[in-house]
């Protein structure tokens, strides 16, 4: 059996006592709030269910409304990571239990195997020797990889993983004997890890909504119907075309573009909510289009256009560009022409004359935003009926942030992190001192 | 200066030793001062690094320079103080980017490792200057974000000294008749208990009725002068929250509205003190308010409000809509606006109000509010243009709600500005998009240009309650890090942790002033004589003084002018061969630097003529030291920075803009000298450019074959 995972940023947690707090999630919020923490002076571990942190916006190609690529934030939040001795990071692993209450927390952790030790150096000499691939889950299935593989180019922690649904394990095992550091373990298994700690912070992100659900918008039979996910890797210059927008089912650039918005959100049959970030995303995409393929026609979509505060001016500017039009409706049909595989986008326009129909090469749906907890509920963590965590009543008791709360921008989930830290400090802090979890020590008459 | 004792260790892992000849760097290094040590391995970030940390021990290196990976991996395990360790990037910028077993990838690592060396000889071991600091943290305004970081950093173990202007703490709270509550319902504002619950913490002191005459001094040594109703008096604060709120957009702004004119046309504030009251009852007459017109004043058409609404503006109106609607079941509603800004799950609001068949949801722009109705049955006619169906829409109302935009106080004409900074760059707090105390950064929402001091709540973004008390927890939590940062003599973000800080040569400085107007953070205040004063706990350690300084006087322990000259000057430039040029390249640690590093990971080719310096930031790049490059010969000088402009991508405000504009000395020095303008380039660069790298790079270098040969070589 092998050693609980280890990373270049070690573990250095005292103890492991009620002293610590415990960050679930590795994705913006998380990596954020354990930072945020350990810096104030608390010791931290921070899981992450992948082999790598970066979550969600580690495949995103660029933020609005600056369109500056995540990378930068991430890797400047990597570099503090790296120089940090007082979190404690553990990748592949899953919260299974949470018990206890404020100031006293039980946990148990489940440490999935990854097979590549910490004595990886990131040489890729096992991708090169190994003979199966993987669909890559990073550019959402849209390309693969090797069985063998480093999950992305910035990937932190540095280092490879094995998919253990597609390797042949001893059947092959080519990789061991390539490997010169002795870092590949294939008979690594799965550990329980317990920790005590004072404050938990759920930041477990979001999935996007399946989009197969809304039947009407044809994802899953037209290749050229993909989702916004998708197109961020599509326009990432690191994923599956190398940040070309192409048709999938011929690689030919993309001409004319339809944004479907409200794609299951705003929906009693799928999201009742508004995800949030759906009308800001599509119109980055659209400015992302119109770099990339200069000549191209965007159409977007749209019931309502979400763009509050400041991100006013940016979306002003992007619908204020000649080749995007702005179509209020709701899409009723997808069409494909099974001749050129183009599609036809069949809306009530509530604004010009009824039912119009918009010929295109590519079709985003903007689907939203579905709560990671929603469908895989951790024991000890409540949640709403729409699948967010509850936070306890003040803030108190378990601690949320970032997407697991509510449909959130980075730059919310940002300040929300920070927040959660600090009163993930306040708790244990409290508690330490004596007072009771939920009630502040009062003044002295 | 002695030659300081060195070890060099060259890594033979990952492919460097499959690429490059580990015996002929050995050889190279032993030649170089100071040198006492060299060794291979295969691999020291593994076993072989206790070797390292034997030969430490034993022969007593002051300095070790590792040629293996890049700088970004393997930190701690390379951590080997108290040595100082220098890093020769083998891996991802030779072995995984250029020909393997070439004469010309020999001659990059060669360059590579001498370059190292020669930085290692011109670093010190920084050292943190620890001067005794206060942890006390000062609020500046008690509303929901104010109230709430004070509780915060209270219940962190921190002293708190909270300042509210008004009489009585609680802030715009107090105006509020009902907030919001969880599955779209309402709620009463439990102010006095949120106030109560914040004064009754033993570590909170309040100061009503009192402002901020002035801030000076640094995180761990602010001084604030607080003026009180006793006069004023000062507090030394270790660091500061501004929670100084928002003000309503003007009444006279609506006054195409008839709001100010028309007794029962009122604003979204006024609404609330009215339901707050009790009755709605029509300001002109006392007769309750059957007919309610609440005019968002939003979208883009509508000039009289902000441009930015954001959210609270639809929230206000969806509330409002709901009061009149709770106290009178007769009661008709027309709400009309243009953006329903109601995301995540504010939809929620929005959804109640739709099913609500009293409230009438009228999408349009406001065209005009008039007075109609005989005498005695006085009432309002509101004309809108319907967005939807092209057409006009007329309503008659008692009474006419509209809803006013939050300017942030940071937005406020000077004077007003809420903290009045004692700072050599001015008073007020640096303000980002629309004249919010904002960053202008998504990743780091606290990423002040006023170290130490943090804004939260509708002074940092338009925002609701709830987000503002989380606001306030969050800066108070950057108030409580920064101390505990300046006590142990640590740079906070994003250099975290750093210690080593500018020192100023000071009897060759001029005087100019330049790097107190240059830096970011505003740093630096002068002296009697004029001479700058380095404040360390504002300081974020960009460097972007020393790029500043005509004279070259300002260096950091571990980084300076000096040392990026040494290593320049080391580069070998072969006179004989017009083929082999020379391109120095500084890059941006944060962006460029990993950029090259991921061309590397996907084993793309780099140009082989390349020599990377890297750089905290473009900015910290001094002007000579690139004139230095070209009079002696480099072919070359790619300078690769971030995005500047509003949009800017530099985490340090400006350094790509501020070296953009030194750019101006460095053709001075290339015109002097007949050289063409093109030998040196700025080159945006951002992290997503791995691909594009390789292109960008190998253009600058055939285009400057083109141009021939630097003929300064060898003068």
């Amino acid at each position: 059996m092998s050693s609980v995972a280890k990373v270049e940023a070690g573990p250095d947690v005292s103890g492991s006592g009620h002293d610590a707090v415990l960050v679930v999630g590795g994705g913006i919020a998380g990596i954020t709030a354990a930072l945020e923490a350990a810096e104030a002076g608390m010791s931290v571990h921070l899981v992450e269910r992948a082999p790598q942190l970066g979550g969600r916006v580690a495949q995103l190609a660029r933020y609005f409304p600056k369109l500056c690529p995540p990378t930068c934030g991430l890797e400047i939040n990597y570099q503090r990571l790296r120089d940090n001795r007082a979190v404690r990071l553990l990748t592949t692993t899953e919260v299974e239990s949470i018990s206890g209450g404020p100031g006293a927390y039980a946990v148990r952790l489940r440490v999935e195997p990854r097979f590549v030790t910490d004595r990886c150096t990131m040489c890729n000499a096992c991708a090169e020797v190994c003979p199966v691939d993987r669909p890559n889950a990073f550019d959402y299935g849209m390309s693969t990889t090797r069985t063998a593989y480093l999950p992305h180019e910035a990937a932190y922690p540095a280092r490879y993983a094995i998919d253990a649904s597609t390797c042949l394990f001893d059947e092959c095992a080519k990789c061991v004997d390539a490997c010169a550091y002795g870092a590949i373990d294939l008979h690594m298994q799965p550990e329980i890890v317990e920790l005590r700690v004072g404050a938990v912070i759920i930041a477990t992100g979001w999935r996007p909504y399946d989009a197969r659900a809304i039947t009407n918008l044809a994802f899953g039979h037209s290749p050229n119907v993909i989702t916004n996910v998708m197109m961020e890797r599509m326009a990432a210059e690191s994923g599956p075309t190398g940040g070309r927008i192409v048709r999938p089912s011929d690689g030919a650039p993309v001409r004319s573009v339809a944004f479907i918005q409200c794609a299951g959100s705003r929906d009693r049959l799928h999201l009742r909510y508004c995800s949030s970030i759906c009308c800001l995303a599509s119109l980055k995409e659209a400015s992302l289009v119109l770099d990339r393929n200069p000549d191209a026609q965007v159409h977007v979509f749209y019931i309502d256009l979400r763009t509050p505060g400041t991100y006013e001016a940016f979306a002003a500017g992007v619908l204020g560009h000649p080749q995007v039009h702005a179509v209020k409706g709701k899409v009723a049909d997808i069409l494909e022409d099974p001749g050129t595989g183009e599609l036809v986008v069949v809306a009530d326009d509530m604004v010009g004359a009824g039912m119009s129909r918009t010929r295109v090469d590519l079709v985003v749906l903007a689907t939203g935003m579905a709560p990671s907890l929603g469908d895989a509920p951790t024991a000890g963590v409540d949640l709403d009926e729409d699948g967010f965590v509850v936070e306890g009543t003040d803030a108190e008791g378990i601690l949320v942030a970032g997407c697991a709360r509510a449909p959130v921008d980075v730059a919310t989930a940002t300040v929300d992190a920070t927040a959660a830290a600090m009163r993930a400090i306040a708790l244990v802090r409290r508690s330490a001192a004596g007072g009771s979890g939920g009630v502040p020590r009062r003044k002295e008459a | 200066m002695a030659a300081r004792k060195t070890g060099v260790y060259v890594c033979e892992g990952c492919g460097i030793g499959e690429c490059v000849s580990s015996a002929a760097l050995l050889e190279t290094a032993a030649g170089e001062p100071g040198v006492a040590v060299t060794r291979t391995s295969r691999a020291f970030c593994l076993e072989d690094s206790a070797r390292i940390r034997e030969d430490i021990e034993s022969e007593g290196l002051e300095a070790v320079v590792i040629a293996a990976c890049s700088p970004r991996v393997n930190r701690q395990v390379f951590d080997l103080r108290p040595a100082m360790v220098r890093r020769v990037n083998l891996r991802e910028h030779v072995a995984w980017s250029q020909a393997p077993r070439d004469e010309a990838t020999q001659e990059l690592a060669d360059d590579l490792l001498r370059m190292g060396i020669a930085a290692a000889q011109h670093t010190t071991p920084p050292v943190a200057r620890i001067e005794d600091c206060e942890r006390r943290v000062l609020v500046v305004g008690a509303g929901p974000a104010g109230l709430s970081a004070a509780l915060s950093a209270a219940e962190g173990g921190y002293a708190v000294t909270l300042v509210e202007r008004e009489a009585q703490a609680g802030g715009f709270l107090r105006r509020l008749h009902r907030g919001w509550a969880p599955h779209a319902s309402l709620e009463p504002v439990d102010v006095d208990g949120l106030v109560a619950r914040v004064l009754d913490h033993p570590s909170v002191t309040l100061r009503t009725g009192t402002t901020v005459g002035g801030v000076e001094g640094q995180p761990g040594r602010f001084v604030a002068t607080l003026e009180g109703p006793d006069g004023a008096e000062t507090v030394e604060v270790g660091s500061v929250v501004m929670a100084t709120g928002f003000e309503p957009v003007a009444a006279a702004s609506f006054a195409a509205y008839g709001l100010g004119e028309n007794p029962d046309v009122i604003s979204s504030v006024e609404m609330e003190d009215l339901c707050r009251a009790g009755e709605l009852l029509r300001p002109s007459d006392g007769r309750p308010a059957r007919r309610v017109a609440i005019l968002a004043c939003d979208g883009p058409a509508d000039t009289a409000n902000l441009p930015y609404t954001g959210n609270v503006t639809s929230m206000t109106a969806l509330k409002q809509a709901m009061y009149v609607r709770e106290r009178d079941p007769e009661a008709e509603v027309y709400l009309v606006y243009e953006d329903m800004q109601t995301p995540g799950r504010d939809e929620l609001y929005y959804r109640r109000v739709q099913e609500d068949h009293g409230v009438f949801l009228v999408r349009g722009q406001v065209r005009a509010v008039e007075p109609a109705g005989m005498n005695g049955d006085a009432h309002l006619r509101v004309t809108a243009q319907n967005t939807v169906l092209a057409g006009d829409v007329t309503l008659e109302a008692d009474l006419v709600v509209v809803q006013q935009g939050m300017v942030p106080t940071s937005a406020l004409p000077a004077g007003s500005g809420a903290l009045s900074l004692r700072y050599l760059q001015g008073g007020a707090m640096p303000t980002g998009r629309a004249g919010f105390a904002d960053s202008n950064f998504l990743c780091f929402p606290y990423e002040t240009r006023r170290t130490g001091i943090y804004s939260a709540g509708c002074v940092h973004r338009a925002q609701d309650i709830g987000q503002s008390r989380r606001d306030g927890a969050a800066a108070a939590l950057k108030a409580i890090q920064v101390v505990e940062k300046a006590a142990s003599g640590q740079a906070v973000h994003p250099r975290v942790g750093e210690l080593g800080y500018p020192q100023f040569l000071m009897s060759r400085c001029t005087a100019c002033g330049r790097c107190t107007q240059e830096c970011p953070f505003g740093a630096l205040e002068l002296d009697a004589q004029r001479h700058p004063v380095i404040n360390t706990n504002r300081c974020r350690r960009c460097g972007i003084c020393m790029g500043a300084c005509p004279v070259q006087v300002i260096s950091f322990p571990d980084y300076s002018v000096e040392q990026i000259s040494a290593m320049q000057k080391v580069i070998s430039l072969p006179e004989d061969d017009e083929e082999r040029l020379r391109v120095l390249v500084f890059a941006c640690e944060n962006d460029a630097y990993p950029a090259l590093d991921m061309a590397g990971i996907n084993r793309l080719r780099l140009p082989v003529e390349l020599r990377v310096v890297p750089v905290r930031c473009l900015g910290s790049v001094n002007a000579v030291v690139v004139a230095d490059a070209v009079q002696r010969g480099f072919d070359g000088v790619a300078l690769l920075g971030c995005r500047s402009g509003p949009d800017y991508q530099c985490h340090f405000i400006q350094g790509s803009e501020l070296l953009g504009r030194r750019m101006d000395n460095v053709r001075e020095t290339l015109g002097r000298l007949a050289l063409e303008e093109e030998r040196v380039q700025v080159l945006e660069t951002s992290i997503a450019d791995a691909r594009r790298l390789p292109g960008v790079l190998g253009g600058f270098v055939e285009q400057i074959r083109g141009l021939g040969a630097n003929p300064m070589k060898g003068f």
